[in-house]
């Protein structure tokens, strides 16, 4: 007799989008996948879960996720996000984008949340490219490589991300690659556990587009680099930790106490109505 | 002494920006997200004290970007939501009002104009972003304007707009000018239980039955909010009815993007709002809207005065058009007037409603609005 079988995880899944658009040797499955994992362990209720892109490959994942979500304008996911978290704090709001949406066209928000705390939590996928538009430089590119619009190698010098992050007020900072999944579940867990503004980059391969320029031709050999470039040591100096092709530091580099944006704000709403009563 | 938490019913005097955020307050609206801007910032440092007092969420944005996303957040968590800025706000936030329009999101967008282009004239009035108004954000859409031209009106009309935007699902502009922002009039606020306010309509199927983006008879699309179990998706890209991407069909491009047009155009009997004065027997009309028509309908007195059958159109409603009302008048007039603050904006859809029967445009740049007299001249002119 013939058993349907499901997918344990279907249920986080929205089936009618799959499959997904990502190329063969991509990150992204990696970190959605993570991110399911963490949502299942934590026994997370997905009526209350809103998960919000930017554009660009990993722009998708709000689709894939079997919860609300919105697909916003280049650069905007953590702005929207702010008023979804303000509206109604009782949802985790996820913003899950990559490099270029969060950082570049997108920085000033970023930046402005982080400062905040706002207690939105926001996971990039950074492949070091505009990998949907075809492979363009952006603000994590490393020095010299080679991309669609830096054909004599790159002169601008990246952000190292999570350095941007502790510097403007994240209350939890993590990097991992696509190679550290249980250590990136367990990241995105910790995460979705803290109130205020968390951050979690995860470097992730991009072979077709930006690998194959960069002599690693497929996602097997951009893994290959992350496992010999990478060094785990939790809360070092983030200030250090810029990304070389010799040297990708992971861990946890933040992980503080700090009340929310939306927490003081709602304090301050009672207080305020509090003393309308009395009078 | 503490302000009770409630609105203000009664009479007033106070300033545009004031009362346009009391008419926000009054409809319902619970989350201002803003960046601060002249002539507008007002309305955000009147409701950075009111919206607490009512449970409501004030928040100064990065910038007008960030204010315009935050805003259609609000409004899909649920609440109703708006933003205020003038000109150069306008301009950075028209990307997401594009958002907002794809994705059907009910808002209020009050833009006090005040002299452009750039940083132009920030504290003098002008007329000159109606047509952005329209036509700001990239591609199709429909798009709801009024058009304020009293004090008493940035109240009355912020709260039809936020009940137009909750009807239609529809970023809905307030398009306010420098002088109906800053200056001080008589507004009488009614009592809350007189105060009419509409409400988004609500899925009438369980979630397993619900797609976010397939519209009823009146081409509207019941909306659900997050975190109320409809677990629905929405995008800027082109969607179907379920919300999901379909960026290579033609037939869902087609179908989408003209109901987003007719949801508005075909409802223009339902949204359009004039007010007619001396009509009737009018050979000579002037068409006018916000601060300016208050100047023309002096200069319509005036002419009546000297044996000219004037009469005065205003426009409360800037877009959709109001189309039938022009034509209608361009019928029976002899002649028509469009006086505005601008080098000749909505005058090409009078134009172009008018068809046979004269325009004349009387444009002003600058400080003050046209003068009644220089409107009667051309009125004069025109008879």
């Amino acid at each position: 007799m013939v058993q349907e079988v499901s997918h344990p995880f279907s249920s986080y899944l929205r089936s009618a989008m799959i499959p997904h658009i990502w190329c063969s040797g991509c990150g992204n499955g990696i970190v959605l996948n993570c991110f399911i994992h963490a949502l299942e362990e934590l026994q997370r209720d997905l009526d209350k879960l809103v998960v919000v892109s930017g554009i660009g490959c990993i722009g998708r994942t709000a689709g894939y996720a079997n919860a609300d979500s919105f697909h916003t304008t280049h650069g905007r996911a953590i702005a929207f996000a702010t008023g979804v978290k303000l509206a109604n704090p009782e949802l985790e709001v996820v913003v899950i984008s990559g490099d270029g949406d969060l950082f570049a066209i997108g920085g000033n928000h970023f930046i402005h949340a982080a400062r905040r705390n706002i207690g939105v939590k926001v996971i990039c996928a950074n492949n070091f490219n505009y990998g949907m538009t075809g492979g363009q430089q952006g603000p994590t590119t490393p020095l010299e490589a080679s991309t669609t619009t830096t054909p004599y190698g790159n002169i601008e010098h990246p952000f190292n991300l999570v350095h941007l992050a502790a510097a403007a007020g994240a209350t939890y900072v993590a990097r991992w690659t696509t190679l550290h999944v249980r250590r990136l579940t367990q990241s995105i867990k910790r995460m979705l556990q803290k109130e205020g503004f968390c951050f979690v980059e995860v470097i992730s391969p991009c072979p077709e587009i930006f690998g194959r320029r960069n002599k690693m031709r497929t996602g097997l050999e951009m893994m290959e680099w992350f496992r010999r470039a990478s060094s785990v040591e939790n809360f070092s100096d983030p200030s250090k930790a810029e990304i070389t092709s010799k040297r990708i530091l992971v861990g946890e580099f933040v992980n503080v106490e700090k009340v929310s944006y939306e927490r003081l704000l709602h304090e301050k709403i009672g207080q305020i109505n509090e003393k309308k009563i009395v009078w | 002494m503490t302000k009770k938490r409630a609105l203000l019913a009664g009479a007033h005097f106070m300033n545009g920006d004031v009362a346009c955020a009391e008419g926000a307050i009054a409809a319902g609206c619970r989350f201002f997200a803003g960046y601060p801007i002249t002539p507008a910032t007002e309305i955000a440092e009147h409701l950075s004290e009111r919206m607490p007092e009512f449970g409501g969420i004030y928040i100064q944005m990065e910038d007008e970007i960030g204010s315009m996303a935050a805003v259609i957040g609000a409004s899909y968590a649920g609440l109703k939501a708006m933003t205020a800025t003038s000109g150069p706000g306008f301009s950075l936030m028209q990307e997401n009002i594009g958002l907002a329009a794809m994705t059907e999101t009910p808002c209020v967008i009050v833009d006090i104009m005040r002299g452009g282009p750039s940083t132009g004239q920030p504290t003098l009035p002008g007329q000159q972003d109606v047509m952005q108004a329209k036509w700001g954000s990239h591609g199709d859409y429909g798009i709801i304007a009024l058009s304020p031209s009293s004090v008493q009106e940035m109240f009355n009309l912020t709260i039809e707009a936020f009940n137009l935007s909750e009807t239609y699902r529809v970023p809905t502009l307030l398009m306010g000018d420098e002088i109906v922002g800053h200056m001080w009039e008589k507004v009488v606020i009614p009592p809350a239980s007189e105060i009419e306010t509409v409400n988004r309509k609500k899925p009438h199927v369980p979630p397993d039955k619900y797609a976010p983006f397939m519209p009823d008879d009146d081409l509207v699309p019941p909306m659900a909010c997050f975190g109320e179990g409809y677990r629905f998706h929405a995008t800027g890209l082109t969607h179907d009815e379920h919300g999901y991407p379909k960026t290579q069909s033609s037939e869902v491009q087609s179908k989408l993007v003209r109901r987003l047009c007719e949801k508005i155009n075909k409802n223009e009997d339902r949204i359009v709002k004039v007010e007619e004065i001396m009509l009737e027997d009018a050979d000579i009309a002037v068409i006018s809207y916000g601060i300016v028509a208050r100047s023309a309908l002096s200069a319509v007195r005036k002419a009546r005065e000297t044996g000219i059958k004037a009469g005065l159109l205003r426009l409360i409603t800037l877009w959709p058009f109001p189309e039938k009302r022009v034509k209608k008048l361009a019928r029976k007039t002899k002649a028509i007037v469009v006086p505005e603050m601008n080098c000749g904006q909505m005058v090409r859809e009078v134009e172009r409603a008018a068809k046979e029967t004269p325009v004349a445009f009387l444009s002003k740049l600058g400080e003050d609005p046209h003068r009644p007299k220089e409107i009667l001249e051309v009125m004069r002119r025109s008879a």
